[in-house]
């Protein structure tokens, strides 16, 4: 579906590798998500690529909080990634619950289930807000080393 | 299913590529031919109708509102109508306008959002990036209007938060008629390109009597040839804009691409209509008293009918707030279009639709049977 989407893995890409998994956000971050994709077309050179397959990515982007059904598919995704792993969780619900703490069906953010490295408030947030922290998580890959 | 030795199963979802969301459906193929699907949701599902049970009702509005974000602003635009009825509150004349103005507005993203989402599935990228690129402009008008790109927040129980000065009209009509000039260039391709009609032309076919049996809504039956829009009912102020709904008979994807190509053209006009029209006013009245009584109310999404259901008991707490949203409705008849069809077919046929998993999400299985 993603115009940027490739078949390459980290390493070969030589940056990073991005899987997205919607947890049961409002779609917001989502839209947002594929916009900054799509509004910068050469995000590429940035060394960010969107992948299908989680075997094959480095760094998820969560949105949503999460329940009691896509937790095992959200940890499910995480033991598959790549190492190192990067987590960004894309909006305010998937950092703490949000709007959505009360609902009977949900657990919080997705910090809950799986570590999370850098956290992305907003309702929706902003495509170059998402553009700073994958800045951000770049940063915080090369200082804890880039396997070679 | 005679020779079941040849059937045989694959699953699609819930973390896929082709799916921004999580739904996960298991096909049973003979060949490449679909024999049945079977559809699992709830990887979305929150319990927000119970939340909406414990909130202050007026904070509902909010909560609604993120029952989706592509088509945010429709959702608070019901529930503010549901509880003005409940609270006989009788809305100035501009918020009825100011609100169809951005429910058209709402209508646009979300329709070009989808034929965007639409291009890439049936495997053509370039389309994709035209677009998204155009859809910028109405997002840039949300910005505009009210701040924020996504979630407009521009309805308030009792009429609206912002107003459309003179200076915001003119570059409505400005950037509008840019966006309608921008939309000729790629919409040839949807109407014409013969590689795109390979790929849709009698494709998930829903006869007119399956549409109405299985219960479609949306642009989903007014391509099956059914004139059925609760604009019709003339609700806000679609009755005074000359509204008429669009339908095609072909029944088959391609209608159901030009049915929301189509209304993208009929948006742009019966918003640039209402500003011109737009009588002049207060934008909104308070609201008084508390919730009471059993209430109904229905509008249009971009994806079809929503259907609202409010309980009241004179308290600051609904007693009950029920939702359909329109994915739902038309699963059963996606249903109907997938079976028989080809393997290589399903990414355009599950698009048809235009699933929005966050709005189906309002029920979910009690239990399993052993």
């Amino acid at each position: 579906m993603y115009p940027l989407t490739s078949q390459k893995t980290a390493q070969e890409n030589n940056g990073i590798s991005v899987v997205h998994f919607d947890c049961g956000g409002c779609n917001g971050c989502d839209i947002e998500i594929l916009a900054t994709l799509t509004r910068i077309e050469d995000l590429k050179k940035l060394g960010i690529t969107r992948v299908g397959d989680p075997s094959k990515a480095n760094a998820l982007v969560a949105t949503g909080p999460v329940n009691h059904r896509n937790k095992e598919v959200l940890k499910s995704i995480y033991d598959r990634m790549q190492e190192p792993k990067l987590v960004f969780a894309v909006g305010t619900c998937a950092c703490t619950g949000g709007l959505f703490h009360n609902c009977g069906n949900t657990l919080g953010g997705i910090d809950k289930v799986i570590p999370v490295d850098v956290y992305i408030p907003g309702c929706a947030v902003r495509p170059e807000q998402i553009i700073h922290a994958v800045n951000l998580a770049i940063k915080k890959l090369t200082q804890e080393g880039k396997p070679e | 299913m005679s020779n079941t030795q040849n059937i045989s199963t694959f699953p699609f979802g819930p973390q896929d590529v082709l799916l921004p969301e999580p739904l996960k459906f298991q096909f049973y193929v003979d060949g490449d031919k679909i024999i049945k699907v079977d559809p699992t949701i709830g990887y979305v599902h929150r319990g927000l109708e119970r939340a909406a049970e414990l909130n202050d009702y007026r904070r509902n509005l909010y909560l609604c509102e993120r029952i989706c974000g592509i088509c945010n602003v429709i959702h608070g635009q019901t529930y503010a109508g549901l509880i003005e009825k409940m609270t006989d509150t009788e809305i100035p004349e501009r918020a009825q306008y100011l609100r169809s103005i951005w429910g058209e507005l709402a209508r646009l993203q979300s329709h070009l959002l989808w034929l965007g989402l639409f291009a890439e599935a049936v495997g053509n990228p370039q389309l994709f990036l035209d677009v998204w690129r155009d859809r910028e402009i109405v997002l840039q008008l949300n910005e505009a209007t009210n701040g924020h790109r996504i979630h407009l927040g521009t309805t308030l129980i009792g009429g609206a938060v912002k107003d459309i000065d003179e200076s915001l009209a003119q570059k409505y009509f400005a950037e509008l008629d840019k966006l309608r000039t921008r939309m000729d260039t790629w919409a040839v391709t949807m109407r014409k390109d013969p590689e795109f009609l390979a790929k849709t032309v009698d494709i998930g076919l829903l006869p007119k009597k399956d549409a109405v049996h299985s219960g479609a809504v949306g642009p989903v039956i007014r391509a099956s040839g059914i004139p059925d829009d609760m604009r019709c009912n003339g609700y806000q102020a679609y009755g005074e804009l000359d509204f008429e709904p669009i339908t095609y008979d072909g029944c088959d994807v391609q209608s159901r691409v030009l049915v929301r190509l189509d209304e993208t053209y009929q948006s742009i006009e019966l918003i640039k209509r209402a500003l011109k029209q737009m009588p002049t006013g207060p934008i909104a009245v308070k609201s008084e008293g508390f919730p009471e009584g059993e209430i109904v109310y229905r509008t249009e999404q971009p994806r079809g009918e929503v259907f609202y259901y409010g309980k009241g008991n004179g308290t600051i707490h609904l007693e009950r707030l029920k939702i359909r949203t329109p994915t739902m409705p038309n699963i059963p008849p996606l249903l109907t279009m997938l079976t028989g069809d080809k393997k290589q077919n399903i990414p355009a046929i599950v698009h048809s639709i235009d699933p929005c998993i966050s709005c189906t999400e309002r029920i979910t299985e009690i239990k399993e049977v052993a």
